[in-house]
């Protein structure tokens, strides 16, 4: 029987959690109204001689039970607010997040990472295809851009999903809590190939992932993170608003496509 | 010339009172027949979008298995199903038209095609609808339509594969799918059927609103009339939204518009919120009629009063009302405005609790009553059991950030199937079984009927209840073969077990098909009132009720669900018999 995936992310465990209290309260409601039911079935079964009480309903019974299912719901929802907002207000990504460029076509992921130049989106990126590799110790912001069709972004250990939209460029942002490979996965329906736009995600280490980047050719390399510090790290700064630090982009500004070619 | 004469004014005065067999069976302004031809209509592709599910559940179970070829496969073209697999193509075909068909050709016309079509002018007291050509037409169009997308099967390239909810740009440019006609075709059935929606929503409308017998106060109404009453609202307001979409897609499609098209300045998303503004309210449409059958047939089968009858109006206006702001809950994953997101989320919630009141009150109806377990019953008390799991299951995803993982996994899939099957379909199997009697003049057969209904509900269960878990777990919905996924391949054990349960429920309808068309030709002559109900289609009206339903038009004294009233000589009273009543200005239920 399946159950939640091992949660990886900093903040799969404040969703996990809501979904946790869910259960906890539909549970109790489902029991309850179950057996209420199953009890009534039983006790008023028709029998010889049976009469029914004759009744219109009461008042006070309609309020109560119209305020509790109105009070929890107005506390789950209370309570989905904060992680919701922490997750996907953009006011919130964190400032020393390490950018990836992730964009979507039928049927696979092609991830770019800064090149020796330390700017995405220019001629030397390097193009990872259904493989992200991110560091271990900071967070990373993934812009989604898509090709043609939506797909959706899925990384199920994280509790991650969004949609990536053609016109769009979505930031999504989420820290690993430790290293390994996880499954990356398309969510949504893109066409014949849907099925197999299937990758991984690889977290690695600090030190792995400055030694993967230099075996990519790409770079360079990740200073200790320090959340200040970090945009100083990145050589050239000034020289463009198109580094890495600037990112993410506003949702909703149309872009053209991506320049380069994918291979 | 005089024999002529006489002879061509007896043949037209024969022609008046009998009318000819296609008039009265094909091109019937009946609005009992037609709420009769809607139902075989809609039966058919309730079988139809049983076999697409079929054909998905054996992919799903032997996943491009060579050694389980498709049973039947002989039948496809190659193009469908190559050397006994599914190809990718169909199955993604199968999927979008299974959900289109179950939606808008078998669930929606049930529900709404027969029922308001039948009932409404039966239970207000009415001869017919207030526009019986237009009635008329609206069955006709609804045909052409299902005709349309029937074709769709059979055209090069296959049928509409961008799911039923059509998200562009998938749908927009066959480059994407493959498939270029039959994805025209889906769209213009869909306008076609729209237009049918329509007619009808006009027509019942009017009819409410114009048509109700003396003494029919608005708080005397039965609560399928209600409900039915404000679906139609709901649809006349809520169709013209797809069909515009519809219509713009369609241009984007052939004459080069670019409402959708990013390249051009369109908006992927707009195609969201018009399809969701209209979708929302659309679901309210599949369950608000079916909550009214189950409140007449459990407050019949409880010889009690409906609980709180003045809530359970109440509520289906709420869910009328604030069925409109909530459709942005579809889309808290799509790229909106996080921000409006939680608004959205907040309405959400808001609409969860009509849904609970009316659960409430079937409980109510039921507690200390006198409780009969025919067929009906079953189905309708089922009904309440598996509405509540579909409800429950929503305020999962209503929550946005468990949203963000549940969302296009199965788990939504089971929360559709909970309360559209287990909903929906359990309150039409209830409402077919309480008013065939009506229809048709004789029973169905009892034990067949409960057969069905356990069964029903045992491999409904079983099949639907296992794919929460598959979407807890993290399975995507609409993929074709999940085994190309490592963390899913744990499940094969686990999906064999679904298919073999769906395809058992599959084969258990078999039971109600036979049932049913063996009861039309050999049931038991019905009584005129076989439940001992109120309502003025049972006690006015002989059955089946003939052109025009009643000798005289009836006048109604009190609300339709007066079982059990300590004054009356039977446990039930008509609404329709005199006796000290309250006069009609009063409230009907003044406790
Ligand atoms: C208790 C009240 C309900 C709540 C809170 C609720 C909530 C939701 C939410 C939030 C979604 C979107 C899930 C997602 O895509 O991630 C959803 C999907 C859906 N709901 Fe409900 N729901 C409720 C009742 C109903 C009812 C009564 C029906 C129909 C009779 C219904 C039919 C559907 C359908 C068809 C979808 C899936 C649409 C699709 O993506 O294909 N729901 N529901
Ligand atoms: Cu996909
Ligand atoms: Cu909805």
């Amino acid at each position: 029987m399946g159950w939640l995936p091992e949660a990886v992310s900093t903040y799969a465990d404040r969703i996990d959690g809501i979904f946790y209290l869910i259960l906890v309260i539909t549970g109790v409601i489902f029991v309850v109204v179950e057996a209420v039911l199953l009890l009534f079935v039983f006790k008023y079964r028709h029998r010889e001689g049976r009469a029914a009480h004759y009744t219109h309903g009461n008042t006070k019974v309609e309020i109560v039970w119209t305020a509790i299912p109105a009070l929890l719901c107005v506390l789950i929802g209370v309570l989905s607010i904060g992680p919701w907002l922490e997750i996907r207000n953009q006011a919130n990504i964190p400032a020393d997040a390490y950018a990836i460029d992730l964009t979507a076509k039928q049927f696979e992921w092609n991830a770019s990472y800064p090149g020796p130049d330390g700017r995405l989106g220019t001629a030397d990126d390097v193009i990872k295809r259904n493989q992200i590799h991110i560091p271990g110790d900071r967070p990373v912001v993934v812009t989604l851009r898509s090709e043609d069709v939506i797909h959706s972004f899925f990384l199920p250990e994280f509790r991650v999903k969004q949609d990536a939209v053609p016109g769009m460029e979505i930031p999504v942002w989420f820290q690993a809590t430790r290293t390994g490979e996880f499954t990356l996965a398309c969510a949504e329906l893109c066409g014949t190939g849907h099925t197999r736009m299937g990758g991984r995600l690889i977290v690695h280490s600090a030190e792995d992932f400055n030694a993967w980047l230099q075996s990519e050719g790409a770079g360079p390399p990740l200073g200790p993170r320090v959340a200040e510090a970090s945009a100083e790290d990145i050589p050239d700064q000034e020289a463009s608003a198109d580094v890495p630090s600037e990112r993410p982009v506003a949702v909703g500004t149309a872009s053209p496509s991506t320049d380069h070619d994918h291979p | 010339m005089a024999t002529t004469m006489t002879d061509a004014h007896a043949a037209h005065a024969q022609d008046h009172h009998e009318p000819s067999f296609l008039r009265k069976y094909v091109f019937s302004e009946d609005h009992k027949v037609i709420g009769i031809q809607f139902l075989f209509m809609s039966l058919f592709f309730l079988m139809i979008g049983g076999l697409l599910a079929a054909i998905m559940r054996w992919q799903l179970a032997y996943p491009t298995d060579p050694s389980r070829p498709l049973p039947g496969a002989g039948l496809f073209p190659e193009t469908m199903v190559n050397a006994g697999i599914i190809l990718p193509e169909f199955y993604n075909s199968a999927v979008t038209m299974h959900g289109t068909i179950m939606i808008f050709f078998a669930i929606m016309p049930l529900l709404v095609g027969v029922f308001a079509n039948y009932l409404i002018p039966l239970q207000i007291g009415a001869p017919d609808m207030a526009f019986p050509k237009l009635n008329m037409m609206s069955f006709w169009t609804a045909f052409v339509a299902g005709l349309i997308i029937m074709a769709g099967f059979f055209v090069e390239g296959g049928h509409s594969a961008a799911g039923w909810t059509q998200y562009v740009p998938l749908s927009a440019d066959p480059e994407w799918t493959g498939v270029y006609t039959g994805q025209q075709l889906w769209l213009i059935a869909m306008t076609v059927l729209g237009f049918s929606s329509l007619m009808g929503a006009v027509n019942y409308i009017t009819t409410v609103i114009n048509m109700r017998a003396p003494g029919m106060t608005w708080l005397r109404m039965p609560l399928p009339t209600w409900a039915l009453f404000i679906t139609a609202i709901l649809i006349l307001l809520a169709i013209p939204v797809l069909t515009g979409a519809l219509i713009m897609l369609l241009f984007d499609q052939t004459i080069g518009t670019t409402f959708f098209t990013v390249a051009t300045g369109g908006e992927p998303l707009l195609w969201q919120h018009m399809f969701w503004f209209f979708g929302h309210p659309e679901v309210y449409i599949l369950i608000l009629p079916a909550m009214g059958f189950v409140s007449e047939i459990i407050s019949a089968g409880s010889r009690k009063p409906v609980f709180g009858y003045n809530a359970m109006v109440l509520a289906i206006v709420a869910i009328g009302f604030i069925g409109w702001i909530v459709w942005g809950h579809h889309m808290f994953q799509s790229g909106m405005n996080p921000t409006l997101g939680m608004s959205f989320m907040v309405t959400t919630m808001i609409i969860a609790v009509p849904s609970a009141i009316k659960t409430f009150n079937w409980l109510g109806t039921m507690w200390r009553g006198d409780l009969h377990f025919h067929t009906p019953m079953l189905h309708a008390v089922a009904f309440v059991a598996m509405f509540v799991i579909g409800g429950l299951s929503g305020v999962f995803v209503a929550s946005t950030p468990v949203d963000i993982f549940l969302h296009d996994t199965y788990f939504v899939v089971a929360h559709i199937h909970y309360v559209l099957f287990g909903g929906s379909l359990f309150a039409i199997f209830g409402a077919i079984t309480f008013w065939f009697p009506k229809m048709f003049g004789r029973m169905m057969n009892s034990s067949l009927g409960k057969i069905h209904f356990w069964l029903t509900l045992l491999f409904f269960n079983l099949t639907f209840f296992p794919m929460h878990n598959l979407g807890i777990a993290g399975m995507m919905r609409r993929i074709y073969d999940f085994t190309q996924y490592e963390f899913l391949t744990q499940f094969q054990g686990l999906q064999v077990f679904i298919s073999w349960s769906a395809f058992l429920l599959v084969a258990t309808q078999v039971i109600f098909a036979f049932n049913f068309i063996y009861s039309l030709f050999k049931g038991a002559e019905a009584p005129q009132n076989p439940w001992h109900a109120n309502s003025l289609e049972w006690t006015a009206a002989p059955s089946p009720p003939p052109h025009g339903n009643f000798e005289r038009t009836p006048t109604v004294y009190r609300g339709p669900y007066e079982y059990s009233h300590p004054d009356a000589a039977d446990d039930y009273w008509p609404q329709n018999a005199p006796g000290h009543a309250a006069p009609a200005s009063e409230p009907a239920y003044a406790e």
